[in-house]
């Protein structure tokens, strides 16, 4: 699978897996399709993201950098947009970017280039 | 009339056996090792200005057997051009009529040397370089006959050679469809130069098949050597304390005592190393959902850990942000 592929792929399940968490808090049961909806968005734009930074540079440690930031950027977002949270929110969404990160910058295949 | 010292008549006796290569343009420095056809010895190339490794017949009154067989030694490596295997820059006959040939010199360390103090993963893969190399002489239509530790060199830059192709033995090549006319006439010529007779024991005992023990010269093919080589395989892994399945059964598969359960040739053998040791499933074992489970965690290890950490920080959260 192709580095942004992948990005998107692992990106829309662990966001939309993120987002099915919010049924263990009552407060927001009744949210969760929207919550869910809005969390596999977020994936799949981390993973768009840190898929076509891992397809440009190919280094382990700075792909993990990368989705972290991207991960912990879009949850203080989505945090902001909740007014509060912060830490419940944006620690997991780094948690999912170094995941994405990882994966992509390991597993993503490269496409072969012609000389 | 002079009497020689002892020293000196000692000194004669030692080298009046010592080929002359005065007539070549070897300058001989030291023996490098001596075997029952051929000595091997570390020479000086004077035109090239290189240190090169000369193996020459043992005495110069030797049969033409014996002169055909080293010839036909030389043919052999000469032909497998292949990074395992030493490659022949020159071969000729001395004035007293002895054949030799010249190679490249090995510097480095004996695959028995060099195992006691490397990791398995180094030593498995170097086997696995070691495989390829037989592989490529097997897809060329030749048998080693005699793998063993001792035949097999780890050179200065971690290169594998398979060295002492004195007892190899020419078989049906299996390149078949591209082989050319030349090489199709050097084949039959080689196989017809091959007179072992049947019933004749060739090579190292503990590193040989049960057919080539039995003297079945007819039986030999390249699923003998994939048995020495699973003898090499075992002693590379004979100090290892606890030898997981896989390695266990690719190790057995090699050792089959019926060649028809053996592998069908180095390269499937060494493809199987590869396997085991990218962590994938190799085809001498058939494992169980559960050790499937548990080698998909270990080559994952830091994945798993990441979603375990991920999971863990989830349930803290639900449990501490519950009113």
């Amino acid at each position: 699978m192709s580095k942004p592929l992948l990005g998107i792929v692992l990106g829309a399940i662990l966001g939309a897996f993120d987002g099915l968490t919010a049924w263990f808090t009552p407060a927001v049961r009744d949210q969760l399709g929207g919550i869910v909806v809005g969390s596999t968005i977020k994936g799949i734009i981390a993973g768009v993201a840190i898929g076509f930074f891992a397809k440009k540079f190919h280094s382990l440690p700075i792909g993990i950098l990368f989705g972290v930031l991207v991960g912990a950027f879009l949850a203080w977002l989505v945090a902001l947009m909740q007014g509060g949270y912060y830490l419940q929110i944006i620690l997991p969404g780094a948690l999912v970017g170094l995941i994405v990160g990882f994966a992509t910058q390991k597993y993503g295949r490269t496409p072969a280039t012609a000389n | 009339m002079r009497w020689l010292s002892d020293d000196k008549l000692n000194h004669l006796r030692a080298v009046v056996n010592d080929p002359d290569f005065s007539a070549t343009k070897y300058t001989i420095v030291s023996e490098l090792a001596r075997g029952g056809m051929g000595t091997v010895y570390l020479a000086e190339d004077r035109e090239l200005d290189r240190r090169v490794a000369v193996k020459v017949l043992n005495t110069p009154d030797v049969s033409d057997d014996l002169k055909n067989r080293m010839v036909r030694e030389a043919q052999i490596i000469a032909r497998l051009e292949h990074p395992g295997i030493v490659p022949v820059h020159d071969a000729g006959t001395l004035p007293d009529g002895r054949v030799f040939y010249a190679m490249k010199l090995v510097v480095g360390s004996r695959l028995d040397e060099y195992a006691a103090g490397a990791s398995l993963r180094d030593r498995l893969r170097k086997f696995q370089a070691v495989c390829d190399a037989v592989a490529f002489a097997h897809a060329h239509g030749v048998i080693h006959r005699d793998l063993k530790p001792q035949n097999i060199m780890i050179g200065s830059f971690g290169e594998v050679l398979v060295l002492d192709w004195g007892v190899a033995k020419i078989i049906q090549p299996q390149i078949g469809a591209d082989k050319t006319q030349i090489e199709s006439a050097f084949y039959q010529r080689q196989s017809a130069a091959e007179n072992t007779l049947d019933g004749t024991v060739i090579g190292t005992r503990d590193y040989m098949s049960p057919e080539q023990a039995r003297g079945e010269i007819d039986q030999l093919d390249a699923r003998s050597d994939v048995y020495a080589l699973g003898a090499v395989l075992a002693f590379l892994l004979r100090d290892q304390s606890k030898i997981n399945k896989p390695e266990k059964a690719i190790c057995l598969k090699a050792l089959s005592e019926a060649k028809e359960n053996r592998y069908s040739g180095a390269a499937e053998l060494s493809a199987d190393i590869g396997r085991f040791l990218d962590a994938e499933p190799v085809s001498a074992y058939r494992e169980s959902i559960f050790e499937r489970a548990g080698r998909w965690v270990s080559k994952n290890r830091f994945v798993v850990l990441l979603v375990l950490a991920y999971l863990l920080m989830r349930i803290f959260f639900i449990f501490t942000t519950r009113p």
